[in-house]
């Protein structure tokens, strides 16, 4: 099978290390990954803040940039949420409405490819720690990805994973509303930051670099010890070949020929 | 409101603890309730369903459901009156209290009346006017505005209200809720008596019976419908159902949804006036159907927020209301439904800052018994706001900016570029120290990493396992 890879423009200019992890991870799945070098964004920093027309010359861009794509993957709930979501409402009425409508339709985001596509939810993978999942809110409303990254993760050899109290909240970030109402954003960071230190987590998972960048972002200020780890950055160190070892169990058919991973050094999770 | 205007709330409100665990203790109390209550149904998704269509019906024939129930109103014996704006029902509602030589008036919650700032002018004509439902009560003698919809006094902790009933009593009052409530209820009892005008608010008013239907769970409502000689009821024009059988749905849905319960204490459902044969109620009964720019939104891109049954989940789940209560919204309404509301029916040119009070995270929507799509109505207003000219002209540059770049992947790419070099006056040891605006808000209180020596294009065209991954260039 191959897919595309849908980057986000914040993991591509903020967050590599993100991508790389996803690649590598669908890869070592068994997928076929390539990059369609016209990708930009999703154009919902326009949306939502009202320029739609803005957003419109972004999201026909990277349609045009996906047209020949069967799969179209991206690691992150947000942006996967405006084009399955809101590019066929973008376009309504516009000459390229079926092509949105095509492309909402082919676009998935990571842990819902890995689980409902692909069909896996156990990856074998290893993973020391105890961690808690941050529910983004666009991953679980709007596109209604709710099981996959948890049952992902459930299934992660060595992972403590404990329930985040008052998972439903949302963490604050709300794109342009983390820079226009910094406080009040940054009060509900505080909030979810503390409901995670209060299980004693070592790591705060999530499935989007932007709740991370804010969350992270304001744990570093408190001085938390608290990391923040992408899923995709978690599930490809804890499917490296040496992590495999170091679990004693055999890589079922996880591993794919020709995965390099060993020749990486495994670093820190995203200390960010 | 200007930006700074409501800037300047929220970190009031954010700067005040006690409003905050208060906010936050009765929201999570109302929360818990719903939660347990909706989990009672198999498929409660299901009734959502069916109440957004009997909204939405009564909603696209209101015309005809207005004539029907001011009809049967008046078959019934009671008056209609029809205000198009506030200042038109204040004026409706002193001239009925002049007709009737009213001196006391006892009211029972009404939203609508805080829209109008009723109380004030029946004051101005000497009128002496007693909230009766105890959080309306609480924030009359603090002088204060409704801060939730059926919470009005929520933000007030149980210390605050100890403070205002032992100046009201004139000695020091213990911080316990039954003698607390005890003072109102001695109080207010006396006000039922006195009163020679009750005015209610109208959960829902049902067309084909021209009865009015007051969810309660007090009994207040129920004593100002039946001991003053005259009832006065202010409804929106959109606070309709067509047939009592739907009152069935509604109410299941919320109750529910307000504070978790399958039905509260009191539910009245009454014609306003004493019918032939009965021994009380009201002599005189007059209903006020008040538009106040609600027909403005009929037909339009946000009728739907006509659907609103007034329940209040949105604000208990909403994490934007749980850290600024409900004040900072700056009118009557608040939450998203407040944040939708208050641009429409004051003007979204003056008012559209409130839609920005929303980090957009969908949890109103699910929440909603009625379906509105709030936070696509909140990035509709914005939507609107913008083509209204509204916005700050530096915003305005951005967004053209950002359509030009990201629909450029060239441009992006020497864009990327010239931010490696641009960030670094800003950069130390890997994070922003400082940075211009707006970005600038973003560092004040959480940390940024710089720009990576490499982006994820530029990683991908050198190979994957070129080893330039490792490090984020920090």
């Amino acid at each position: 099978m191959r897919v595309s890879l849908f980057v986000t423009c914040l993991i591509d200019a903020m967050y590599p290390q993100v991508g790389v992890s996803t690649v590598k991870l669908l890869r070592r799945l068994g997928v076929e990954v390539d990059f369609p070098k016209d990708q930009v964004c999703c154009g919902q920093p326009a949306m939502n803040s009202g320029y739609h027309d803005a957003a419109r010359e972004a999201a026909a861009a990277l349609i045009k940039a996906f047209a020949g794509s069967e799969y179209v993957v991206g690691p992150s709930g947000s942006c996967v949420s405006m084009i399955r979501h809101y590019y066929p409402v973008l376009f309504k009425g516009h000459p390229l409405e079926k092509e949105a409508k095509a492309f909402a339709a082919k676009t998935f985001e990571l842990s819902q490819f890995i689980v409902e596509v692909l069909g896996k939810d156990d990856l074998n993978a290893h993973f020391p720690g105890r961690a808690t999942y941050h529910t983004s809110c666009h991953m679980t409303r709007g596109l209604g990805v709710v099981d996959p990254p948890l049952r992902l993760l459930r299934n992660v050899r060595g992972l403590e994973l404990v329930d985040l109290p008052h998972r439903e909240d949302c963490c604050g970030f709300g794109g342009t509303f983390a820079v226009k109402m910094a406080d009040l954003s940054t009060a509900m960071a505080d909030e979810k930051i503390d409901h995670a230190s209060e299980v004693g987590a070592e790591y705060l998972v999530g499935s989007d670099m932007a709740c991370l960048m804010h969350l992270g972002g304001r744990a570093e200020r408190r001085g938390e010890s608290i990391k923040v780890i992408h899923l995709a950055e978690l599930l490809e160190q804890g499917t490296r070949p040496e992590r495999l070892e170091e679990s004693g169990g055999p890589a079922r058919g996880a591993a794919a020929p020709g995965d390099s991973a060993a020749s990486t050094r495994a670093k820190g999770a995203g200390r960010l | 409101m200007s930006k700074a205007a409501i800037l300047e709330r929220i970190d009031e409100a954010l700067r005040n603890e006690r409003l905050r665990r208060a906010v936050r203790k009765a929201t999570d109390t109302f929360r818990g309730g719903r939660t347990r209550a909706t989990a009672e149904f198999d498929d409660w998704d299901a009734l959502r369903e069916k109440a957004r269509q009997v909204r939405a019906h009564t909603i696209q024939h209101l015309d005809y459901y207005i004539e029907q129930l001011a009809a049967r109103v008046r078959e019934n014996g009671g008056h209609v009156h029809f205000a198009e704006d506030a200042s038109h029902a204040v004026e409706i509602v002193r001239r009925i209290a002049a007709y009737h030589g009213v001196r006391t008036v006892a009211k029972s919650k009404s939203m609508i009346s805080e829209e109008i700032h009723l109380n004030h002018a029946l004051e101005q004509d000497g009128i002496e006017v007693i909230e009766t439902d105890l959080g309306e009560y609480i924030i009359q003698l603090a002088g204060e505005t409704p801060s939730h919809i059926i919470g009005p006094a929520l933000h007030k902790s149980r210390e605050d209200i100890a403070e205002l009933f032992s100046k009201l009593e004139g000695e020091p009052l213990a911080t316990d809720t039954p003698p607390l409530t005890q003072v109102a209820r001695k109080r207010l009892r006396d006000i039922f008596l006195k009163a020679d005008m009750g005015i209610t608010g109208c959960n829902f008013a049902v067309a084909e019976t021209g009865s009015i239907t007051l969810v309660t769970n007090e009994g207040n409502g129920r004593m100002v419908t039946s001991l003053p000689r005259v009832q006065v009821t202010l409804m929106g024009m959109e606070r309709i159902v067509p047939r009592l059988e739907d009152l069935d749905l509604l109410l299941a849905l919320l109750t529910r949804s307000a504070t978790g319960q399958r039905a509260t204490s009191y539910i009245t459902v009454t014609p306003g006036v004493r019918m032939e044969g009965e021994k009380d109620g009201p002599e005189a009964f007059h209903l006020v159907i008040v538009d106040n720019q609600r027909s403005s939104i009929l037909g339009g891109e946000f009728e739907e927020a006509l659907n609103c049954i007034r329940c209040g989940a949105c604000l208990n789940i909403c994490p934007v209301y749980r850290h600024i209560g409900g004040h900072a919204y700056g009118w009557v309404y608040s939450g998203p439904i407040g944040a939708v509301l208050t641009p429409l029916y004051k003007g979204i040119e003056e008012w559209g800052e409130v839609a920005q009070a929303s980090s957009l995270c969908g949890a109103c929507y699910d929440v909603c018994p009625v379906k509105i799509p709030l936070h696509d109505m909140l990035v509709g207003i914005r939507r609107t706001s913008v083509q209204a000219g509204r916005s700050k002209r530096s915003e305005r540059l951005i967004f053209k900016g950002f359509g030009f770049v990201m629909s450029r992947p060239g441009v992006y790419r020497t864009m990327l570029k010239a931010g490696r070099l641009a960030q670094l006056p800003f950069v130390r040891k890997g994070r922003f120290k400082s940075a211009p605006p707006p970005l600038s808000e973003w560092v004040r209180t959480r940390s940024l990493p710089s720009l990576p020596k490499r982006s994820f294009r530029e990683i991908w065209d050198k190979g994957l396992d070129a080893g330039e991954e490792r490090g984020r260039g920090v």
